[in-house]
C-alpha cells in the first residue's frame, strides 16, 4: 500500500517536470488589457447613458444589460470563443463572460430540445454563480439587519 | 498447445489477415500531415446531419460500408462487428450500425477501443468462430467536447497539456485467410492508475498503462524493442510519450528509436495549435487504417506494435474527486508470420 | 481619467483571475463562484464600495461587481423593509442583468448554431 503511495508521489513529480507550463506573464498581460478594455467600454456606455438624463444606478443597470447583450451577440457570431482563447480571465471575469457562459450551452444543447436542452442547460455554468452570489447576499443582508 | 504466453499475451495459431481498411476524417485532420492517407476528408463536420452525434453515426456507417466494399465483400459475409466510441451508451456506433444487420458487439475502451476491437476480432477468428470480422472505432471533436468538456462557443483557454479529439472513424476487415499484414499477437492491458486527476493532462494519466502493457508484452513474448520496426501508441501526445519512454526505461527497455504516437503524427502542433496532440478513439483508428496500414504494405515497416491507450473516466467521476485510470491494449501486426 | 481608472482596476481584477487559472488547478467555474462571493462579502464589510467609487465600471463590470450588486441590493432592502429584505433584495437589484441574460440567451439559441472549431 505504501509502495503504491510512493509510486504515485514519484510519478506526480515526474509529470510536473515533464508537463509544459503556460507563459503566465504573457497570459496576465493579455487578461489585463482585454479585461481592462471591456470595463472601459462599460464606463463609456454608462457615461453615454447618463448624458441622456439617467442617474448612476439606472445607468449602471442599463450598462449591464448592454454588456450582456454584446457578450451574447459575440458568442452567437462565433467570435467570443476566440476572444476567450486569447484573453483567458480577461474575457471570463467581466459580465460579458457570464453572458457567454449562459448562451454557449443554450446554443449547444438546442438539439436536445427547448425545454431540456436550451432551458435546462443554460444554467450549467452560470447556475453556481447565481446560487452562491444570492446565498452570499442573503447572509450579508441578515448580518446587516442584526448589526 | 496453449496459445497463452506469459501473463497477458496470446499468440495466434492461424493469425488473421487485415485484408482491407477504410478511414473517414474531419476537416482538421484533412489539413494535417497524414491527410493524403485517408479515404474520405469531410469539409463539414456535420456532414449534412442535424447534430454532432448524428454526424458521427453517419461517419461510422459510411466507413464500415466502405471497408466491406474494399474487401470485395458484402455485409452478409461479415460475421461480427466489434466497434465503439466515446459517447454515452455508444450511441454513435449503435445508430450508425443499426441498419447493417450484422451481429454487433459494442465496446468501451475509451481511446484504446481500436486495439480492443482488433484484439477481440482477431481472437474470434483464430478461435474458429468467424471467417470475416469488422473492427472499428470513432470519435468526434464536437460531440466529445459537448459531453466531456465545455460548449464550443464558451470562451475558455485550453492548457498546453490538453489534446484535441480527432473527428473520424477507422475500420478494418479481418479475415481467416489472407496474405497479411497479420495480427500475430495480442497483449491485453490491465487498468493502471497512478493517481493523476487532471483531465487536461490525459497523456500523463495514460502513460503508466502504456508503459505497463509494453513492458508486459516484452516479458511475455521474450521480445525486445529491436524486434520491432515501430512501436506506436494511440494518443499519449507529446507529454505522455516522454513519460512512457521514461517509465519503460526504468524496466531496462529502451524503445526510443522506434517509438511514436498517433496523436503526435496526426496533427502538426505548430500550424494546427493542437497543444499536446490528437486524441480520441478515432485518432489511433484512422492513423492505423490510413497511414500505418498503407506504409506496411509499402514495407516501410514490417512488424509494428500498435498500442492504443484509453483514459477510463467520466465527467462525473472526476467531479467526485476520482483519479483517471488508464488502459492500453497492444496488437502485433506483422507482414509475415513464421 | 475615469476611463483610465476603469481600465486599470478592471484589468487588475482580471489578472487575479488569470493567476488563479494559470497557477492553481481551479476550473474557471469555481473561480467565478469565488469572485462573486468575494464581491458580496467585501461589500458586506464595506470594502468594495470605495473601489466602485474610484473605478466605476472597472469594479462593477467584473464578476465581483455582480456580487457587490447582489449584496448592495440585499442591504438596501433590509434597511427599507427589515429582515425579509435579505431574501428579496439581491435578485431585485440584479433582476435586469439576469433577465436580460436569460432572454437574450434564449433568443440566441433560436437563431444561432454552434460552430465547429478549427
Amino acid at each position: 500500500m505504501d509502495q503504491m503511495q510512493d509510486m504515485k508521489k514519484e510519478y506526480e513529480q515526474l509529470v510536473e517536470k515533464v508537463s509544459p507550463k503556460s507563459n503566465t506573464v504573457r497570459d496576465c498581460a493579455r487578461a489585463f488589457w482585454v479585461g481592462g478594455l471591456i470595463c472601459t467600454i462599460g464606463e463609456l456606455i454608462t457615461n453615454i447613458i447618463k448624458s441622456f438624463g439617467y442617474n448612476q444606478d439606472e445607468a449602471s443597470m442599463l450598462t449591464t444589460i448592454t454588456l450582456v447583450f454584446l457578450g451574447i451577440l459575440l458568442t452567437g457570431l462565433d467570435i467570443y470563443d476566440s476572444i476567450g482563447k486569447y484573453a483567458g480571465a480577461g474575457s471570463i471575469v467581466p459580465i460579458t463572460g457570464f453572458a457567454n457562459s449562459m448562451v454557449s450551452p443554450a446554443i449547444e444543447f438546442k438539439k436536445e430540445g427547448y425545454v431540456f436542452g436550451v432551458g435546462a442547460r443554460m444554467f450549467t455554468i452560470a447556475g453556481p454563480v447565481i446560487v452562491y452570489g444570492v446565498i452570499a447576499s442573503v447572509i450579508v443582508g441578515i448580518i446587516h439587519y442584526f448589526i | 498447445m496453449s496459445k497463452r504466453m506469459g501473463k497477458q499475451t496470446i499468440k495466434f495459431d492461424s493469425p488473421p489477415s487485415i485484408i482491407a481498411t477504410a478511414s473517414t476524417v474531419g476537416p482538421k485532420e484533412g489539413k494535417g500531415p497524414l491527410a493524403s492517407y485517408f479515404d474520405v476528408v469531410l469539409h463539414d463536420p456535420l456532414w449534412g446531419e442535424d447534430s454532432w452525434e448524428k454526424a458521427e453515426s453517419k461517419i461510422v456507417r459510411k466507413t464500415i460500408e466502405r471497408v466491406i466494399e474494399k474487401a470485395h465483400l458484402t455485409p452478409e459475409d461479415i460475421n461480427y462487428i466489434f466497434a465503439g466510441d466515446l459517447l454515452n451508451q455508444l450511441t454513435a456506433s449503435t445508430f450508425g450500425i443499426r441498419g447493417l444487420n450484422i451481429p454487433f458487439f459494442g465496446l468501451f475502451g475509451a481511446c484504446s477501443t481500436m486495439s480492443e476491437s482488433m484484439s477481440l476480432g482477431a481472437m474470434v477468428i483464430d478461435g474458429g468462430f468467424a471467417d470475416y470480422v469488422v473492427a472499428e472505432a470513432s470519435s468526434h471533436f464536437c460531440g466529445s467536447e459537448k459531453q466531456f468538456r465545455f460548449p464550443l462557443e464558451l470562451g475558455t483557454q485550453r492548457p498546453l497539456t490538453a489534446s484535441w479529439t480527432v473527428t473520424g472513424s477507422g475500420a478494418v476487415v479481418l479475415a481467416k485467410n489472407g496474405t497479411g499484414p497479420y495480427i500475430t499477437h495480442v497483449t491485453t492491458g490491465k487498468i493502471v492508475d497512478l493517481g493523476i486527476k487532471d483531465p487536461n493532462n490525459m497523456g500523463a494519466a495514460m502513460a503508466p498503462a502504456a508503459a505497463d502493457t509494453i513492458i508486459t508484452h516484452f516479458q511475455d513474448t521474450g521480445r525486445s524493442p529491436e524486434d520491432y520496426d515501430l512501436i506506436i501508441t494511440g494518443d499519449l501526445g507529446s507529454i505522455g510519450k516522454e513519460l512512457t519512454l521514461e517509465l519503460v526505461r526504468r524496466s531496462n527497455y529502451d524503445i526510443e528509436k522506434v517509438f511514436s504516437d498517433c496523436g503526435i503524427e496526426i496533427f502538426d502542433p505548430v500550424t494546427q495549435d493542437t497543444h499536446a496532440g490528437g486524441s480520441g478513439c478515432g485518432c489511433s483508428a484512422v492513423t492505423f487504417a490510413g497511414y500505418l496500414y498503407k506504409e506496411m504494405q509499402n514495407n516501410k515497416w514490417n512488424r509494428i506494435l500498435f498500442i492504443p491507450t484509453g483514459a477510463l473516466m467520466s465527467p462525473g467521476s472526476t467531479q467526485q474527486g476520482e483519479s483517471i485510470p488508464g488502459i492500453a491494449h497492444a496488437v502485433v501486426i506483422d507482414n509475415k508470420w513464421a | 481619467m475615469d476611463y483610465i481608472k476603469a481600465f486599470i482596476v478592471g484589468g487588475i481584477i482580471c489578472v487575479i483571475g488569470q493567476l488563479l487559472i494559470d497557477k492553481t488547478k481551479l476550473m474557471s467555474g469555481r473561480i467565478l463562484v469565488l469572485f462573486v462571493t468575494l464581491g458580496a462579502a467585501l461589500h458586506g464589510i464595506g470594502l468594495y464600495e470605495p473601489i466602485v467609487k474610484f473605478a466605476g465600471a472597472g469594479a462593477t463590470v467584473p464578476l465581483p461587481g455582480f456580487g457587490y450588486a447582489l449584496a448592495k441590493g440585499a442591504i438596501e432592502e433590509v434597511e427599507k423593509v427589515g429582515l425579509r429584505g435579505a431574501f428579496t433584495g439581491g435578485l431585485k437589484a440584479t433582476a435586469a442583468g439576469i433577465t436580460a441574460a436569460i432572454v437574450f440567451a434564449y433568443l440566441s439559441a433560436l437563431i444561432f448554431n454552434p460552430k465547429a472549431k478549427e
